[in-house]
């Protein structure tokens, strides 16, 4: 049976059910929420919800328990992501599975609390100190705040790694019927959680290596870990991609959006098509570049200045013209705007680069 | 049919919780719906607005850029979304407190003195229970019937007091619209 | 001394965002009156911080900066480092300066910084949209604790003038109210002798004033203030808490 829910409660519910029963977090627009829906919803399942005094210690917290073996779930935005970002390169360095929601807003410094994709980089190009990724999945709809926070848990175990989800403000406030999942009862056993040594050698979970070769062998065992995510873990979705002339790329809220226009711009005879990461990182590069085959011209449309236009000039590797159309600071790019450009590099002939600034 | 829908009001006026009506009745009806509501601190006293989309196919972006209906509470929603709304859309306007005239000419715009009808009932704030009656009344966006069975059996089944007026608005609201839709 | 009436040289024109009856308006106007009492607009600098108050840099009519959330007592530490003979204030709240921000206030107490620091404490987190606070009573119901704060799952609240009054740093802490005239006269002097300490070159000073926040607490405001009364004035005692003679 489907409910109607909030993107941030509906992802709340759903961490529940996965099995989660432990969140870490501080207040912050757009994602209190899910915040508040945990502070009701944790202590009927014996769960544990605990306001942290800020996101710094939430993260610590999160560190804590996940070391600890739970399913540990944290969520804040922009600015409090920010304040994660020491945390979650010792989660990744210490290879702690935990779930990280950022619902975005706009930015930078205290910015404002309209919806946005900006914080794209610090998510998907590390974001804190070293040499680490953390898995990025990116929802577009109210369905998949609450799919994806079930796949969360299960990448984050399955590669012991942080995985952060990053919606934005309208996907967290928005409501849409969606089917919950079930409630998962076995969580993996985790062979390696500090839970106390009777009966086994004690475990250290620990980021420090004084000495530089072991710590180089460390890397490349991440990086061996990340390879394998990456090749292995890439998820998108395409929509009348066939032969489309004109390829839009957005993800998230904006996907919706394209998706409208890409309706729009078909039913006036431009054969446009869209192609929606879900995956941020790792980034579906090579799929990409296959749903480009027909394009003469790729738009890339985000709430921000431009960040993923780098990785689909990376995918497409010069072969397709790029363009962007963006809007930032908690503005959302209008679909009539969006047909506009469609239009323009849909129209024969004429190419031209547009540059994000 | 696709319903692109912006309710408009002060914070207070029940503006989101008409919005989540209408969206949970879709719901009842088993169709595609979203509801977007403005949030932050202009729901101190300033204005609050949200954005229903109900249709029979899949809604592929649930932001409403060109509603086909408003409902407009207040002055400042008239003043932001009239220019908004799709040529040959509803313009319904709460016209106890919206006393300037429309400027388009090309929307169906109907009047609805809904706060003194809510006085009149006993209680100023079910003023957008008129409203969504009226609206339900000229568009159909879903049965006036399945907004009457969520608040019986789920929003009011334990305040039959507040369920009695918030009907007797519903259906006031629907009158007064279905009457004017008969005569033009 | 200007009339009651007049609004202070030292508030800009700008109408408030306050919700009705919030007490962040009168403890600006108190903040105002000290500024232009002392006659020290024009070397005064303001830190606003994150919560209700962010905008406060548009209601005082002095040089202010904007800090991050619970970083305004190190926001401040820098600016009064780099200009000793200005006078350097803070305008925080009590999830921004007792939860997340708490370590940069100990700190700037315990070095004994020469700022003015106004606490507002209003049991609650205001801007979004009242959540538990490090304040927040026991019992007392917020969105983050539903069924009411329970020393359990989220302990005691923090009583702040208190905690520094252990440190040798801070020369004047008092912790004032603004439910009734009577305690807006009190509260005024104090404000106005955390000024004079940093003036004289003395050290820290924090006034921690007790506040309303009608919206969240779910209250008229005339409720809300004897709730205050009720309610706070027993787990936040008034008074003087360090003072120089
Ligand atoms: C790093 C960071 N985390 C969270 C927030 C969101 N936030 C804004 S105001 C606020 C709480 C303010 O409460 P308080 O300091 O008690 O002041 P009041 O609003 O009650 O006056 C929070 C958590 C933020 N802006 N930055
Ligand atoms: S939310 Fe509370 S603290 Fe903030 S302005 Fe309103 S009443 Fe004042």
């Amino acid at each position: 049976m489907k409910v109607l829910m909030k993107g941030n409660e509906a992802l709340a519910e759903a961490a529940v059910r996965a099995g989660c029963r432990c969140f870490f977090g501080y207040p912050i627009t757009p994602q209190t929420e899910l915040l508040e829906y945990l502070a009701r919803r944790l202590p009927e399942v014996g769960g544990v919800f605990l306001q942290a005094e800020s996101e710094v210690a939430a993260i610590n917290m999160v560190y804590g328990a996940a070391g600890a073996g739970a399913r540990v779930l944290t969520s804040s935005s922009g600015p409090g992501i920010s304040l994660k970002q020491e945390g979650i390169s010792y989660l990744a360095a210490a290879e702690l599975p935990c779930v990280i929601v950022n619902i975005m807003r706009g930015g930078p410094g205290l910015g404002g609390i309209q919806p946005s994709q900006a914080d794209y980089f610090q998510a998907t190009r590390g974001g804190g100190h070293g040499d680490y990724r953390v898995i990025v999945l990116a929802p577009a709809s109210v369905q998949e705040m609450a799919d994806l926070a079930v796949l969360a848990f299960e990448l984050a175990d399955a590669y012991r790694n942080p995985v952060m989800i990053l919606g934005d403000g309208i996907l967290g406030q928005m409501m849409e019927p969606l089917e919950l999942p079930p409630f998962k009862e076995d969580l993996p056993a985790r062979e390696w959680a500090t839970d106390g040594c009777r009966g086994r050698a004690r475990r250290i979970i620990n980021s420090l290596y004084l000495d530089a070769e072991e710590l180089e062998r460390h890397n490349l065992r991440l990086q061996e870990k990340y390879r394998r995510i990456a090749e292995r873990e890439v998820r998108w979705e395409e929509y009348l991609t066939g032969d489309a002339q004109v390829l839009v790329v957005a993800f998230g809220t904006c996907a919706r959006i394209a998706r409208a226009t890409v309706k729009a711009a078909r039913s006036e005879g431009i054969r446009a098509g869209l192609f929606r990461p879900i995956t941020l990182w790792p980034y579906p590069y090579r799929q990409l570049q296959a749903a480009a085959a027909s394009a003469r011209a790729v738009l890339v449309v985000e709430m921000n200045a431009g960040q993923m236009v780098e990785d689909v000039r990376l995918a497409l590797e010069g072969r397709v013209p790029v363009h962007f159309y963006g809007r930032t600071g908690g503005m959302v790019p209008a679909s009539g705007a969006v047909l506009q450009e469609l239009r323009r590099i849909g129209g024969v002939g004429r190419v031209q680069h547009v540059r994000p600034a | 049919m696709t319903h692109e829908i912006i309710v408009a009001g002060f914070g207070g006026q029940g503006v989101l919780f008409t919005g989540q009506l209408l969206a949970y009745a879709a719901l009842a009806e088993g169709r595609e719906v979203s509801f977007i509501p403005s949030y932050g601190p202009e729901m101190r006293g300033g204005t609050a607005h949200c954005a229903v989309v109900i249709s029979d196919e899949e809604i592929s972006s649930p932001l409403v850029e060109e509603p086909t209906a408003a409902l407009v509470f207040n002055l400042p929603s008239l003043a932001r979304f009239e220019p908004r709304v799709k040529p040959g859309g509803l313009l319904l306007l709460n016209s106890s407190l919206v006393h300037r005239p429309v400027q388009r000419n090309d929307l169906l715009v109907y009047r609805v003195p809904a706060s003194e009808i809510a006085a009149g009932l006993g209680l100023d704030r079910v003023a957008n229970m008129v409203m969504l009656g009226a609206y339900l009344a000229l568009s159909r966006a879903v049965s006036p019937e399945t907004v009457r069975r969520l608040l019986e059996e789920k929003i009011f089944a334990r305040s039959p007091q507040l369920l009695e007026v918030n009907r007797q608005a519903l259906e006031a609201g629907e009158r007064y619209t279905g009457s004017l839709a008969l005569g033009a | 001394m200007s009339s009651t009436f007049a609004p202070p040289e030292a508030l800009t024109k700008v109408p408030f965002h306050y919700c009705p009856g919030c007490t962040h308006g009168i403890i600006h106007r108190l903040v105002g009156e000290a500024i232009d009492r002392l006659s020290i607009r024009e070397r005064t600098i303001g830190v606003a911080s994150v919560g209700c108050s962010v905008l406060a840099y548009n209601y005082f009519n002095v040089d202010m900066q904007q800090a991050a959330h619970g970083r305004a007592p190190a926001v401040a530490t820098g600016i009064k480092r780099v200009l000793p003979d200005r006078v350097v204030f803070t305008y925080q709240g009590d999830g921004d300066l007792a939860s997340i921000g708490l370590a940069e206030l100990v700190h700037a107490a315990a070095r004994g910084e020469r700022i003015t620091v106004i606490f507002v404490n209003n049991a609650n987190y205001g801007m979004t949209g009242g959540q538990m606070a490090p304040t927040t009573l026991l019992g007392q119901i917020t969105t983050t604790t539903p069924s009411g704060r329970a020393v359990k799952e989220a302990g005691y609240p923090l009583r702040v003038v208190e905690m520094l009054a252990t440190l040798e740093g801070p020369v004047y802490l008092a912790r004032v109210s603004v439910h009734d005239p009577a305690n807006v006269i009190r509260a005024r002097r104090a404000i106005i002798k955390a000024f004079e300490v940093q003036l004289q070159d003395l050290g820290f000073a924090l006034v921690e004033v007790l506040s309303i926040c009608p919206t969240n607490w779910g209250k008229k405001p005339v409720e809300a203030l004897s709730w205050l009364k009720e309610h706070m004035l027993p787990v936040f005692p008034l008074g003087e808490f360090r003072a120089v003679s």
